[in-house]
């Protein structure tokens, strides 16, 4: 066949020559823009299994690759005069310049024809070629000839780096964290020869503007960054080769080919360095391209599709892991309080890719000291750290003079099983059973604190003093004897979501006979069914912060350990902090600080007649997935006040302000908003949102991403069947 | 997990006697449901009209949509259509339902394409009311009327899925992608306040035998996937092409927690359906 790459980098190249190898009779050219030794850049990572790949693709180049990179299984992390390090992540580098001469002898040898200094203005020009591939990089001009079919998408990230080098040779692939007047930077470095290493700044992009850096040339450029990590570089200088600040661009495109052209590497795709996966990302394509050729010989078409469905997944993946890995340095900020283990810890998992179990394997150590710390935190009254802890889920934490022996908190699903907000066996059988699971916390449904407050018919309350109190009594005495579980109850108003009929049958139906009037912030009905509910009155208002009041007494009575006072997903509270829901134009609306006052009513009346020396938690909507609604700025603001009013714990919730709202039900969708709240409102924080296991649960606790998890229920299922 | 099989509906050239034939054969073979899927812009049989000829010369099998484009129609037709079809089959129907891919079906029947998911969230709340007020009869079988699927993969729909229906129909690919879509259904079932556990569908294509039935199963995804571009090769390439492949691709929907797994036809002649069900011996 006749072959014709555009762009002659190590994805290009390597493509290319393992065509000619695999059948010296193809004709195969590689055109390059640039002259054969005009390459910019320091270093390029490889992992473990990319090295596998490129053994099995190719010996040849392989050994001469090993013979000249760099290994190294240490990450190193500077940060807060500390250094830490953490082993076992085997990588290697190797000279970007010395990879692509490797690659250019192998071409030559195996008689691929490299054509140096010539463009491709005319892609006419290529019809009678077999095949074109586009490995053209970042800025691909292939790619920019055809976007109707490769549909492109380009993300340009707002941090600003620069890509240096140094004659300091680094141990260990390093993170550096260093502030000055004009804010923080973090440098990535790594070693990939005997003399060099790759240096990468990376500052966002208001401290860039800030330090000046805009218009600055390579060498001041060079003589701040040699300042401000003159500690990291000790007497050793920055080397520059075309080093200018820039902001990455993540590419992406929803086909990665077109006929007869595909693309390769950057062109198809990118990942922020963060995750440091270009190359290799690249390179695995070159392998997986030419195998699927060699596979279907005579059939490019189905090849090309072959090698993309091939493809296509992982690198999603990686582009995932590398969003999550850029986002995490935009706001690394966000972390500067924190201990210098658990600083590191929230780095190394940052990307997803690196859970609390992976890191065991790879650094028990690392990972022993890091629970123990985790441990003596949770004891507080002896901060000495012990050798030897339990794993995060399992270290006890104290929410104000209530201690929870474990971490993992269980919600069991609705049952609409009470009879005039009166519970029994069935709400009974399910606490119990959460409680008996060994969850530390057990959460109620919400309960509510009238009867027009009720979701359903067959709501749980806690407003008639004879009936509701004895029957929460009698089951928190008999789970109390079975368990060393803490019981929380789950206090709210359900507000225009209120009236329906079981969950069973569909959530949001209105109930058709025997519905009770609703009340909200405003008179809007949740769905185009539902009852329009009535706008509450001031004196409703004051009826129901005295009811909540109410039943946070007699909640202390029956002997529940934490308060979790609703205020997310659409219900009572929630209707006055969104707004898309409150439309008031009285004290109650308008203004964040206006939404935000009947809920903080409410907290003040909740805390005045809850016991002092328990916890108070709220329930929050860190978003409403929806135009116009609150977001996690909003929440942020607001969880800061619940603080200062005597709030414990946030339990992060989001979505369903409103019925049309855009929910993302992905994989750990709710921990950033956790995080964010917890750690720039200064709060702990509960979360859930589809967490089935205890790594994911250690990850996101050890990290500092929340203090509490919410299981799944269905996860204990499924270690019972 | 139990096996349905598709109708060959939307194979072009299937002649209508087939369809009854077919329908037949999958209930002698123990299949568990017949499914169909529904596409107005085509050379293609109309979903509710096929599963009522098939209803007629079945009694077992489940008839599944899978799915019907609801928003292209009337919620006052479909409520009746589906409360007919479930009345003349004894309760068989499964009334999967979404938002559908293409703008010339929206075209065609001269609908509007905005607002579809709004819409059909308002269908789905409507269905349930029409049936159980029987003001739109006949009566349902069951009170609650037809089980019902929600099928997409925005977060919309699985909220929707989650809020109105009894389970989720995935739109087929790798049983990776089905197990994606899974947790998705159940953490938004789990948000949603539904006790229990949702319905959890899923879908492939398959032609078994010669190489001319390959050649002719890829011919057709690719003309009935051309509207997704270079997407309908994908398509074309994760047809089930051999015994092994079926086997394989129905234990990673089973493993991934796939209630029922219905196989849909690329080639129409009737002895796919023996072809299959030797496959899954």
């Amino acid at each position: 066949v006749r072959i014709v790459t555009i762009g002659g980098g190590p994805a290009g190249l390597f493509f290319s020559l393992l065509m000619k190898k695999a059948n010296p009779a193809n004709d195969i050219t590689v055109l390059e823009r640039n002259a054969p030794d005009a390459t910019f850049g320091w270093g390029v990572v490889f992992s473990e299994e990319t090295l596998g790949a490129l053994r099995d693709a190719d010996r040849e180049t392989f050994d001469e690759i090993t013979d000249t990179f760099v290994t190294w299984d240490a990450i190193d992390i500077r940060y807060r005069g500390q250094k830490l390090r953490s082993r076992g992540h085997a990588f290697s580098a190797i000279s970007r310049k010395r990879l692509l001469s490797i690659l250019h002898r192998r071409c030559e040898a195996l008689g691929v024809k490299l054509r140096f200094l010539t463009e491709v203005a005319d892609l006419a020009r290529l019809a009678s070629v077999d095949l074109v591939v586009g490995a053209d990089g970042v800025n691909s001009s292939v790619r920019g000839l055809r976007p109707e079919a490769f549909r492109p998408s380009l993300g340009v990230h707002t941090t600003k780096y620069a890509w240096f080098g140094t004659d300091l040779v680094f141990t260990a692939f390093t993170f550096s964290f260093r502030e000055n007047e004009h804010g923080l930077f973090q440098v990535h470095a790594y070693p990939f020869d005997a003399h060099t290493s790759t240096f990468i700044v990376e500052c966002p992009g208001e401290v860039w503007r800030r330090a000046g850096l805009t218009d600055a040339t390579e060498g001041e450029s060079i003589a701040y960054c040699e300042k401000l990590f003159a500690e990291d570089l000790s007497g050793h200088s920055l080397l520059s080769n075309r080093s200018i600040w820039t902001s990455f661009v993540t590419v992406r495109n929803e086909s990665w080919h077109d006929g007869n052209l595909v693309l390769l590497g950057d062109a198809a795709h990118t990942a922020h360095f963060t995750i440091g996966s270009g190359t290799k990302l690249a390179m695995e394509d070159a392998v997986s391209l030419a195998d699927a050729l060699q596979r279907r010989p005579m059939r490019i078409p189905e090849a090309i599709t072959e090698y993309e469905m091939e493809r296509q997944p992982i690198v999603e993946r990686f582009q995932q892991a590398a969003l999550e890995s850029s986002g995490y340095f935009e706001n690394v900020k966000r972390y500067a309080s924190f201990e210098p283990i658990q600083f590191a810890f929230n780095l190394l998992t940052r990307s997803g890719r690196i859970t609390h179990l992976n890191l065991e394997l790879r650094d028990p150590a690392f990972v022993r000291a890091l629970d123990a710390w985790y441990g003596a935190g949770a004891r507080q009254q002896d901060q000495r750290a012990t050798k030897l802890a339990p794993a995060p889920v399992f270290a006890p934490v104290r929410l104000r003079g209530v201690d929870v022996t474990n971490r993992v908190v269980l919600s069991p699903a609705p049952l609409d099983a009470a009879e005039d907000g009166t519970v029994g066996a069935a709400e009974e059988a399910a606490l119990a059973g959460a409680a008996e699971a060994g969850a530390g916390l057990v959460l109620t449904d919400m309960t509510a604190v009238s009867p027009g407050g009720r979701v359903t018919s067959g709501s749980p309350g806690l407003y008639e003093e004879e009936t509701h109190v004895a029957a929460w009594t009698r089951m928190m005495r008999r789970i109390g004897e079975r368990s060393s579980a803490r019981v929380g109850l789950r206090l709210g108003h359900a507000g225009r979501r209120g009236a329906t009929r079981p969950r069973s049958q569909g959530t949001d139906r209105p109930l058709r006979r025997e519905a009770w009037p609703l009340v909200s912030a405003s008179p809007i009905p949740y769905t185009s069914r539902s009852q329009v509910p009535a706008e509450a009155t001031p004196g409703d208002l004051d009826r129901i912060a005295r009811q909540f009041a109410a039943s946070a007494a007699w909640a202390k009575s029956a002997g529940f350990d934490l308060l979790e006072l609703d205020m997310g997903q659409g219900y009572l509270l929630a209707s006055f902090l969104s707004p898309l829901t409150n439309r008031r134009s009285d004290g109650y609306g308008g203004s964040p600080a206006k939404r935000m006052r009947f809920p903080l009513e409410v907290v003040d009346a909740v805390r005045e007649a809850w016991p002092s020396d328990r916890p108070l938690a709220a329930r929050l909507t860190a978003s409403d997935w929806a135009p116009g609604g609150s977001d996690e700025g909003d929440a942020v603001a607001l969880a800061a006040e619940l603080r200062a009013h005597g709030c414990d714990l946030i339990h992060v919730v989001a979505g369903q302000t409103v019925q049309q709202d855009h929910p993302n039900f992905g994989r750990f969708s709710l921990v950033p908003s956790s995080d964010r709240i917890r750690n720039e409102a200064g709060i702990p924080t509960l979360v859930g949102g589809n967490l089935t296991t205890a790594d994911e649960m250690n990850t996101i606790l050890a990290a500092g991403r929340a203090d509490l998890c919410v299981l799944e229920s269905r996860a204990l299922d499924l270690l019972l069947t | 997990v139990r096996v349905g099989i598709g109708l060959p509906s939307t194979v072009p050239g299937a002649p209508g006697d087939s369809i009854v034939a077919w329908a037949k054969r999958a209930e002698d073979a123990r299949f568990t449901s017949l499914g169909v899927l529904d596409r107005i812009v085509y050379q293609s049989y109309e979903p509710f009209v096929t599963l009522a000829a098939a209803a007629a010369v079945t009694s077992r099998i489940g008839l599944v949509t899978m799915v019907v484009i609801a928003p292209i129609r009337s919620t006052a037709l479909l409520a009746k259509q589906a409360a007919s079809l479930d009345a003349i089959s004894g309760g068989r129907l499964t009334l999967g339902v979404s938002i559908g891919a293409r703008a010339d079906d929206y075209e065609a029947t001269q609908t509007e394409a905005r607002f579809r998911g709004r819409r059909l969230s308002e269908q789905l709340a409507t269905f349930r009311a029409q049936w159980e007020e029987e003001a739109i009869g006949p009566p349902p079988v069951r009170p609650d009327g037809p089980t019902l699927l929600v099928g997409g993969s925005s977060g919309e729909a699985f909220a929707r899925m989650a809020r109105h229906a009894d389970g989720y129909v995935h739109g087929g690919g790798p049983p990776r992608a089905f197990a994606g879509a899974v947790a998705k259904a159940r953490a938004a079932w789990s948000d949603l306040g539904r006790p229990g556990k949702p319905q959890l569908w899923g879908q492939g294509y398959f032609a078994l035998g010669d190489d001319a039935a390959v050649q002719t199963g890829a011919d057709y995804l690719r003309d009935y996937y051309a509207f997704t571009g270079p997407f309908a090769e994908k398509i074309a390439a994760a047809n089930l092409v051999s015994p092994g492949a079926v086997q394989e691709f129905v234990r990673g929907y089973a493993d991934a927690g796939c209630d029922e797994v219905v196989l849909l036809p690329t080639v129409a002649s009737v002895d796919q359906v023996d072809r299959l069900a030797q496959a899954l011996a």
